[in-house]
């Protein structure tokens, strides 16, 4: 079974089509990285299979795993394994990454039908994985994002990605704001966390830089609300060298 | 026993926003007269989570170097009223926490009125409104700092969240200063829940209304932070507020 089917896939932000039909296949096992020009939608096409209000899907269609994405509720698109890392990762101030985590966690596993986690054992769990991203475990004891850094951000990212354990991960711009110790960090996180036979990443970028962390299988290039040109590694490689007017 | 027989009317500043109609099946109010000694410190917790009409008034007197901790939860009532009279004698100290969580056609409001009498006396008062439906939530608060009350800090911090366009906050900071030495700060806002927020605690997992209880548990949190019986107050009001957001869907 595929992992990901979107076909032809159009979606309006603001009554403005940005999604002019976009296609593309996704295999368990796989990393796919769409690259491309500001404005080409690519952070919507994170927005639209995240379920975020706003994005209005107006045509074609895309299967999670065998569901019809678009029918679910954005919770219920996490439960069903989806996990969207966000490009401005949210401050919400009062509602510590801890609490926050632990529920989201328990009320994912309640979605599917399994045992909730006690206190200890999501402790340990969340001590793993931001051991894994550096992460010292008091950050994950303070309000969601606040006062943290660009890079600090992206890594709670990951430590959320690596709590929640989705099945495919769509990680938009997760190397934007990055130093380059943190983007070895997160390049690292993103491939023990998510390189298994069983699951799947999704990774939107400008840049080649990350892809020298997590090498991709496919790469695509995004322009005008659609894919017009894909390829292996090589892609991503002749992009940086020669633009994307060059070569989409 | 100190009563006032008439019936007020919304002419009335205090009952501007009043359910006076509600007001009248419990009229008339007897004043609850609280007095901290010099030096003594005193907490109190007002909870109302049953459904009648209640109306409270409490009169507190803080003498020389007393010190009150006051916190406030009205989430049941069809129409709650909490008034709230403190006098601050030289170097008192008073503290409100105070949250209103209403929907439906409830009607909640503090109105509180802190008079600083004497030299160096603080006083901090911190209100959060959720609400939902068509319910209106009021505060109408006002610092008086008399002559020679010199050293005073007060301050005022009021917010509101509508969950729903159809309910109504209303708020009334005022200040009366007649002394020269005074630190007075007043915030207030009304607001609505951030959709990006929530979209990002909805992406990681958690249902709407889980999202939306998590948040305005945040948005309450500091109304009770470091009360006695912190976690009494924040148990009842997050029952409340899962409510609230359950209705308000």
């Amino acid at each position: 079974m595929t992992m990901l089917t979107i076909e032809n896939l159009q979606a309006s932000v603001a009554d403005k089509p940005i999604l002019k039909g976009l296609s593309l296949t996704i295999n368990p096992g796989e990393i796919h990285a769409i690259m491309g020009p500001n404005g080409a939608g690519k952070s919507t096409t994170g927005y639209v299979l995240g379920g975020r209000p706003g994005y209005t899907v107006t045509g074609g269609s895309v299967e999670f795993m065998g569901q019809d994405l678009l029918q679910l509720e954005p919770h219920e698109r996490a439960a069903a394994g989806l996990f969207l890392g966000f490009q401005y990762p949210v401050e919400i101030p009062g509602v510590s990454f801890v609490q926050f985590l632990r529920e989201a966690a328990n009320a994912q596993r309640k979605g599917r039908g399994e045992e909730p986690l006690s206190g200890g054992e999501f402790l340990k769990l969340a001590k793993e994985k931001a051991a894994l991203l550096r992460m010292d475990m008091d950050m994950l004891k303070r309000p969601v994002n606040v006062g943290f850094s660009g890079g600090e951000k992206k890594r709670a990212e990951m430590v959320q990605m690596g709590i929640l354990d989705p099945k495919l991960a769509i990680l938009d711009e997760t190397d934007s704001g990055l130093d380059i110790d943190a983007l070895r960090i997160c390049g690292e996180g993103i491939n023990s966390i998510m390189r298994a036979p069983d699951k799947a990443v999704l990774l939107i970028t400008h840049y080649q830089r990350l892809l020298d962390y997590v090498k991709p299988d496919f790469v695509h290039v995004l322009a005008g609300g659609r894919i017009v040109k894909s390829g292996g590694p090589e892609l991503a490689l002749e992009l940086e060298e020669q633009g994307y007017e060059a070569v989409a | 026993m100190n009563l006032e027989l008439t019936l007020p009317t919304r002419k009335d500043e205090d009952f501007r926003y009043s359910d006076i109609e509600a007001l009248g099946t419990v009229w008339p109010v007897q004043r609850e007269e609280i007095v901290v000694a010099a030096g003594l410190e005193q907490s109190l917790q007002v909870i109302e989570l049953g459904e009648g009409a209640v109306a409270r008034h409490l009169a507190i007197r803080l003498e020389k170097g007393a010190k009150m901790d006051l916190r406030v939860l009205t989430a049941g009532p069809a129409y709650g009223r909490i008034a709230i009279d403190v006098r601050l004698e030289e170097g008192a100290g008073f503290t409100l926490g105070a949250a209103q969580l209403a929907t439906g056609k409830q009607t909640l409001e503090i109105v509180t009125r802190v008079t600083h009498a004497g030299l160096n006396a603080t006083s901090s008062q911190i209100v959060r409104t959720v609400l939902a439906g068509h319910a209106t939530g009021t505060y109408l608060g006002c610092i008086a700092v008399e002559r020679g009350a010199d050293g005073t800090d007060a301050e005022q911090s009021v917010r509101a969240m509508l969950l729903d366009r159809t309910a109504t906050a209303n708020a009334r900071p005022e200040l009366e200063i007649y002394a020269d030495d005074v630190k007075a700060a007043h915030g207030c806002a009304v607001g609505e829940l951030d959709a990006e927020g929530l979209f990002y605690l909805m992406s990681r997992g958690l249902p709407p209304a889980e999202a939306k209880r998590l948040m305005l548990q945040a948005f309450i949190a500091e109304a009770f932070a470091g009360a006695p019986g912190e976690e009494a107050l924040d148990e009842a009001a997050i029952a409340r507020l899962a409510a609230l957001v359950e209705t308000g869907l």
